[in-house]
């Protein structure tokens, strides 16, 4: 796809660099990152890479990276000695490794994505050419655990019970399986991340649709079908060798969800909590005969079903009660889960051992005195809860399965499992959604059968939990629920227990210090108990004080407390003795940003972790509260101290009250508030109020920007345009803004979230329809703007109150109307003026000053035809900050670090008259990731609400190749020659015009519906008609599924009346991996990108872009 | 008085004694209390809980486990006798309990020390509450067992001793400076008798066989000699698993009854307490090592050592033992085999160790192992014959099962001194 061809010459002449390469000073090792964050590969990666590099620099290695997403704390200057930030393909590795000539490669790390890319490298025989070696795990064994029939053979030789399966390349193998073995069936495609396109098949039909969707989902077309073990335990263990073959385990894990539900989307424990010693033991055998087996250097995730219903009172002997169900050959999202779970840091020492260190040769860094070649105990529970995107994907499909649907998750630690769940719950962040929740279907069914019979039965959905809650709440058994849902009993009596106290001990009680000790024991929330009894929950937590029921925290220590550790890693209980005395000296706690979700992804924990080393840097001890596993910010060692805990407001009081313990509990701990995302920033206000200090922008400053009405009329005293607009708490309201200031106007509620709920009405009649389901959704007062469809334009600020720097100001490709999140934007920006730049810079200096901001900014605007509107501010860090650091170098997170204690930007030497930090010398845009193939039932276009999960970037010295990287590297960039279906709204048809051209230049074969084929061929160019699918034809599907579809342009029919033919042409070409373009913006710049990709590209260093002189130097 | 309320119980007063508890399985935990218990500490410490188990009162010296599996087989392993045992791991019954479980004939540690109760298990387990109850031993939940553990990491393992007493007088310092004074009062390990109260695996006085039913009715395989001086049974079993035929002597037989049986190996297996404080076995020990030693090279005469095992085997090739600071007690100590240069995962349960300095340099004995966190002797090797001895616990039971090479190498040195002959 890429312009490939380009050879080193001096290939072949150093083949003993390979021979050459050995764990000593001087060694080069290249680590794939895995790219952008979608579902079934998040945060994780970062962390594990992260970790990587700095266990290899610490070993005298030189490091190389690349990555194509700059939101990520590896890709930060200094993490690596060499960092580039480009497309992840064979090309360009290959052009990076002829540069770079490493010794190594360490494959393992980079997820799926890095996974697949060394194997592709390796077949493609460059790492032979170069004489790069494969670290850590070896290639057959990478081969043999992901082709799955290579697998099971393997498990076979080593008497390893494997469920009885085949592989199937089409429908008919499969069919002919299923009548030998019967169902239920479970069909996992080959090579997928999170097992996409799998599912279960319960009888023939819905066996030849799974088959036929695993089959296009699997990039070699094959899937494994298998018995379904559906309800059995599953286990996970996670494992470590190295090259003297010791083999640890460094945890296992149970998923409180069995069988039938991807590990990814359960609620998971760890250690085990149902399993015998014996249970335990024969599965961690298997678990260290498998990895031996493949012969792994480094970590490894292995995965078991246990029958649930073998007694352990039987004979050991008897008939194996397990099988294997999968293995991974890397480090996952499991093992980043059990390093926070256990203080053991599996990417760190998987890194040592790919370049030869041995276990015991590897500093257990928690404890200093012992080594890594050891068996984390626990002395604790750890529970993970998923966190899905179902709240912003309303119209979803919500059941759960083999396919992995959660963006995030979140973890919590402690004493009981009760609180640990409990906890957990707390950490999700789902406004609204904790223990007592229902939903409102739920609470008219008060008998516990017909709860059951109507809300737990069939496929679990993401909510189980509360309907598992709901359903005992009614008075269901432990045995029927076990009975619906296969979750064990324990866990099962142990959430009956939670029901229990609520409604017997808590419900209309009046607290005594006994009652509310008990309670906290068991994990109650302040909110929680206040509801129950009926109080505030600031009185609740008034009694606790007043009766010195606090929390202590407690060490993750790895060993329970056997040996004295240095980890500063804690976690709240109620207990008796407090491990965490208050740090001494000058400190600041940062609020991290919580689960991964979309609209607040890896960007605000990057700023999380830049302000903690920015702290240090100043000599502050900055102290972590979060609750994301996934994340550096939850590492050990990126802060001075970690509190794993919830994000809300009573965690955080208890800490800031343990910090100031040794000044009589006062919790007058600076506080940082701007790096976590709205988290952080919705907590502010609490925060202020309890007595906290926040530093940076004060607590009132955030909410007058948060507050669209307060906003406004700031705005309009100071004379900043806005696009004209009213707020309307009534439909007459409405339409009679939207009368006076015209159609199209954009509306949405006054409190928004990632541009939750906004829409672009274009008629009265969907103002209408807007306006009802906006007040049925209970969102109050709706904002009405005037839509404008100029040049979006973002900035990211910092400013001290008085002075103010623009770090950069980028464009968006596609205009107003999409989210920002969901849009490429370039830097620096390619179509102002001049004034409009400086207008642009002032608008942001006014604001700035008269919140006033002491921080971070970012501000969206809208220009069209030379005015300035501001259509948005945040006094926070943005999605944006991490990439437009990286790309201008300008220090935003530790300006507004220093700034936020108290420097300016002066003393800090970052003031420019012209109040914008001067362009770079490089062009780089932000391209959206999108993980539609994993959330079925989701409608693709792009629009005000933010759809993407992740980001990439593409980065060169000029516009056009920068475009083509990020389009590669985002997955959109269309193959060479094909169908390209075009299929437009009619309010789009003139605009479609050089799109279509464009294509047609290019040598692509237009194909195109009635209208759009009208057009086409009025513009003199041969066109294929397919008809409309609401004509009962579906040639339209065929063409995009037949492999040869290039890319298919399709603009959503106005008003968002229903669109099936447009949703269904979007989901097939998602489901079928064609580049799906809805925004005729982006489809434009796509045309613009394929002409310029005949124009040959390199590959640097981010460094070398910023400064061409060296870049120069160096050819 | 150490053991005598387990005593009691096997004179077959179980049910007077069910008449007196106290404790019922509630519907939640955190229920209130119905039996208060303190746990005095020597240092003047007092922790308070919920007792739960037998409603006797204990003492003995304090240590903690930090296996997170296998409670049942912890609390029967003899090798507890005389000590409470703290588990670290916070919540305990989750599975109950089962015969496969159990590494003896019962119960044998002092009282069970943890964070959280569970006593509601799968239909065909017993519980734990009610297990320890059949057998008279107490247990005290709800105490904030990391903190304790701290403690004794700190001070060293301390005595200690478990009162009970109704809710009402659950923090009365009384009661707790009671269970102060009991604790110091408590005897010190060496001074019971506690080899000779855990030993004899079956339930029948003197000895008993043991092979595999594959091997069919006689007893064909191998002739392996344990000296029971409180076996984990595991031992047994994995012995049998190979094919052996295991005869277990108890811990007070004499050298001369084993060898006249004739056996083709010899184990010597873990047990409680100080192997300094039973000169008479210690000098079976030595018996049996010279019958080894002076047959040499040509007729072998194969040993293995456990635990305990070795730390007798120690002693009677002249070195010393001494006490670790709180002892090792868990599924997860790395050991490193010096000839491999591998690390293994080992199961562990001792305070005794071999004092490596103390190792006569001319006793033909090397250390084979040593313990990764302390540097500890976790291994003794004759350089000619196949005598072996580990101070860990290669059955695991709980903990890893990786280390039961060590049973295939003994049976293999056992199998080869067979064919010499």
């Amino acid at each position: 796809m890429l312009v490939g061809g380009y050879r080193d010459p001096r290939a072949r002449e150093t083949p003993e660099k390979a021979r050459r390469c050995r764990a000593d000073q001087g060694m080069k090792v290249l680590i794939i990152g895995s790219g952008p964050i979608v579902i079934g590969q998040a945060a994780e990666f970062d962390y594990a890479g992260t970790q990587a590099c700095r266990a290899l620099r610490e070993e005298g290695v030189e490091t190389v990276l690349v990555n194509s997403n700059p939101a990520t704390i590896m890709t930060d200057a200094g993490v690596a000695d060499v960092t580039y930030i480009e497309p992840l393909t064979v090309d360009v590795l290959e052009r990076i490794i002829a540069k770079e000539r490493p010794d190594g490669l360490l494959p393992t790390l980079g997820g799926q994505t890095g996974l697949n890319l060394a194997v592709a490298l390796a077949e493609a025989g460059v790492l032979e050419r170069y004489g790069v070696r494969l670290l850590g795990t070896p290639l057959r064994a990478i081969q043999q655990a992901e082709d799955r029939e290579a697998f099971k053979q393997l498990l076979i030789s080593i008497g390893e019970p494997v469920p009885e399966s085949i592989t199937a390349r089409n429908v008919d193998d499969a069919t002919v399986f299923a009548e030998r073995i019967g169902f239920p069936l479970v069909i996992r495609p080959a090579f997928t991340l999170g097992g996409t396109g799998g599912g279960f098949a319960h009888d023939s039909d819905s066996l030849r649709a799974v088959a036929q969707r695993g089959i296009s989902a699997s990039p070699i077309g094959q899937v494994l079908v298998e018995r379904s073990l559906i309800g059995w335990k599953e286990i996970e263990y996670e494992v470590m060798r190295d090259g003297a073959d010791t083999c640890i385990t460094v945890c296992n894990m149970e998923n409180l969800d069995p069988m039938g539900i991807h590990t990814g989307d359960s609620i998971v424990v760890a250690p085990s909590q149902t399993l015998t010693d014996k249970e335990y033991q024969m599965l961690r055998s298997a678990a260290l005969r498998i990895i031996r087996a493949l012969g792994i250097e480094g970590g490894c995730n292995i995965q078991f079903a246990l029958d649930p219903e073998r007694s352990p009172v039987s004979d050991a002997e008897a008939q194996v009660p397990y099988y294997v169900i999968e293995v991974n050959p890397r480090v996952s999202r499991s093992s980043a889960l059990a390093s926070k779970a256990t203080g053991y840091p599996i990417a760190r020492v998987a890194a040592k051992i790919a370049i030869g260190k041995r276990l015991d040769e590897i500093p257990n860094a928690v404890t200093k005195k012992t080594t890594a070649a050891f068996e984390p105990a626990l002395d604790y529970v750890v529970t993970k809860i998923p966190r899905w995107p179902f709240d912003k994907f309303a119209g979803a499909d919500r059941t759960l399965g083999t396919q992995m649907k959660a963006t995030g998750e979140v973890m919590a630690i402690d004493r009981t499992f009760e609180a640990s769940l409990q906890k957990a719950l707390r950490s999700l962040e789902v406004k609204g959604q904790g223990l007592l929740w229902e939903a409102p279907a739920w609470v008219e069914v008060t008998d516990p059968k017909a709860f059951i019979a109507r809300f737990l039965t069939g496929s679990a959905t993401d909510d189980r939990l509360w309907r598992v809650f709901a359903a005992l709440r009614r008075g269901a058994t432990v045995d029927d629920v076990h009975m619906e849902t296969r979750i064990d009993r324990w866990f099962l009596r142990k959430m009956s227990s939670i029901v229990r106290f609520a409604e017997d001990e808590l419900q209309g009680k009046t607290p005594t210090p006994d009652l509310l000790r008990r309670a906290k024991r068991l994990g109650f929330a302040d909110s929680d108990i206040a509801t129950l009894v009926g109080m505030l929950a600031a009185d609740v937590r008034r009694l606790r004080v007043q009766w010195g029921i606090r929390p202590v925290y407690k060490m993750v220590d790895t060993c329970a407390a056997e040996f004295e550790a240095v980890t500063p890693y804690f976690y709240s209980t109620f207990e008796q003795e407090n491990e965490a005395a208050p740090l001494l000296g000058e400190k600041a706690v940062i609020i991290g940003s919580g689960p991964i979700r979309i609209g607040q992804g890896i960007e605000f924990d990057c700023c999380c972790v830049q302000a903690a080393s920015s702290l240090r840097e100043l000599g502050v001890a900055p102290i972590m509260v979060n609750s994301n596993p996934e994340t550096v910010s939850t590492d050990f060692d990126a802060s001075a101290r970690l509190y794993f805990d919830p994000l809300d407001e009573e965690s955080i009081a208890s800490v800031l009250e343990n910090e100031g313990s040794d000044r009589g509990g006062k919790s007058d701990t600076q506080v940082l508030t701007q790096f976590g995302g709205q988290t952080a920033l919705n907590v502010a206000e609490k925060i202020a109020g309890i007595g906290g200090r926040i530093v940076g922008t004060s607590a009132d400053a955030i909410a007058l920007a948060e507050d669209r009405r307060r906003f406004h009329d700031l705005a309009d005293a100071l004379g900043i345009p806005q696009p004209p607009g009213g707020t309307a708490a009534s439909l007459s309201e409405a339409l009679a803004i939207a009368n006076e200031i015209g159609y199209p106007v954009l509306v949405r509620p006054s409190y928004v979230l990632g541009g939750r709920g906004m829409e672009i009405v274009y008629a009265p009649e969907d103002l209408e329809r807007y306006f009802h389901a906006a007040l049925e959704a209970g969102t109050g007062r709706v904002l009405v703007d005037k839509y404008l469809r100029g040049k979006e334009v973002e900035v990211d600020a910092v400013s001290d109150g008085i002075d103010t720097l623009v770090a950069g100001i980028m464009e968006h490709i596609e205009r107003a109307g999409v989210h920002s999140g969901d849009s490429y934007a370039v830097y620096p920006a390619q179509n102002l003026l001049p004034a409009e730049r400086r207008r642009i810079v002032e608008l942001t200096a006014q604001i700035a000053k008269a919140l006033p901001v002491r921080g971070l900014l970012n501000i969206q605007f809208i220009v069209e035809e030379g005015r300035v509107w501001v259509l948005e501010v945040n006094p926070r860090s943005s999605r944006t900050v991490p990439f437009l650091t990286k790309v201008t170098g300008v220090p935003l997170v530790r300006l507004a670090v220093a700034i936020s204690l108290g420097s300016t930007l002066a003393t800090e030497g970052y003031v420019r008259d012209e109040g914008i930090w001067p362009d770079q010398p490089l062009v780089a845009l932000k391209a959206p990731v999108f993980s539609m193939a994993k959330l079925l039932d989701v409608d693709t276009y792009l629009g005000p609400e933010m759809k993407s999960t992740g980001e990439v970037m593409g980065v060169d010295r000029s516009f056009p190749p920068a475009l083509w990287k990020s389009l590669v590297a985002a997955g959109l960039a269309p193959m060479p020659s094909g169908d390209v279906l075009v299929t437009v709204a009619d309010k789009d048809k003139e605009e479609v015009v050089p799109i279509i051209e464009g294509f047609h230049w290019l040598g692509y074969d237009l194909v195109a519906t009635r209208g759009t084929a009208a057009l086409v061929r009025s513009l003199g160019i041969d066109v294929r008609e397919v008809g409309k699918l609401s004509e009962g034809a579906d040639e339209i599907l065929k063409v995009i599924r037949s492999g040869r579809c290039a890319a298919v342009v399709n603009t959503p029919t106005l008003g968002k009346t229903v669109d099936r033919d447009g949703f269904l042409i979007r989901r097939a070409a998602v489901e079928a991996r064609v580049p799906c373009l809805t925004s005729l913006d982006t489809a434009l710049a796509v045309v613009q990108a394929l002409r310029a990709s005949a124009v040959s590209y390199d590959v640097a260093p981010l460094a070398d872009y910023r400064s061409p002189e060296r870049a120069t130097a160096a050819e | 008085m150490p053991g005598s309320a387990k005593h009691k119980r096997a004179d077959g007063r179980v049910l007077a004694e069910r008449q007196l508890h106290l404790y019922s399985s509630a519907t939640y935990s955190y229920a209130p209390m119905s039996r208060a218990a303190v746990l005095g500490l020597e240092d003047g410490s007092a922790w308070w809980g919920e007792a739960f188990g037998d409603a006797a009162s204990a003492s003995g010296e304090v240590v903690f486990n930090t296996a997170m599996t296998g409670y049942q087989e912890i609390a029967s392993d003899a090798s507890y006798n005389g000590q409470i045992v703290v588990l670290t791991y916070p919540l305990i019954g989750n599975y109950g309990t089962f015969d496969r479980a159990s590494e003896s004939r019962r119960p044998w540690v002092e009282a069970l020390v943890v964070r959280e109760i569970e006593t509601t298990c799968r239909d065909d387990t017993l519980d734990l509450d009610a297990y320890l109850r059949q057998y008279g031993v107490p247990g005290i939940a709800g105490v904030d067992t990391r903190a304790l553990v701290r403690r004794l990491r700190a001070k060293g393992t301390l005595r200690g001793a478990l009162l009970q007493v109704p809710p009402h007088l659950a923090h009365d310092p009384g009661v707790a400076q009671e269970a102060v004074a009991k604790a110091r009062a408590s005897a010190p390990l060496q001074a019971k008798p506690l080899v000779v109260e855990s030993t004899g695996l079956g339930r029948q006085v003197g000895t008993q066989t043991y092979w595999s039913a594959k091997q069919g009715p006689l007893p064909l395989g191998p002739k392996v000699a344990l000296l029971d001086t409180g076996v984990k049974e595991n031992q047994v079993r994995c012995l049998v698993r190979r094919g052996a035929t295991v005869k277990v002597f108890p811990a007070t037989v004499s050298a001369r009854d084993v060898l006249s049986w004739s056996p083709d190996g010899i184990v010597i297996t873990n047990g409680p307490g100080d192997p300094a404080a039973i000169p008479q076995i210690a000098q079976n020990v030595r018996l049996l090592l010279d019958a080894a030693l002076q047959r040499g090279a040509s007729r072998p005469l194969p040993i293995l050592g456990i635990c305990l095992g070795h730390q007798l085997v120690g002693r009677a090739i002249g070195a010393t033992t001494s006490r670790l600071p709180f002892g090792h007690h868990g599924a997860n100590h790395p050991v490193k085999d010096l000839r491999t240069g591998r690390v293994v995962i080992t199961s562990q349960n001792h305070e005794f160790q071999v004092d490596e300095s103390s190792i006569p340099a001319d006793s033909d004995f090397v250390v084979s192992a040593r313990n990764l966190n302390d540097g500890s002797v976790e291994g003794l090797a004759h350089t000619l014959l196949p005598i072996r001895t580990y101070q860990y616990h290669p059955e695991g039971a709980p903990g890893p099962r990786d280390n039961e090479a060590v049973f295939d190498a003994f049976l293999d040195d056992v199998r080869s001194a067979v064919e010499r002959r």
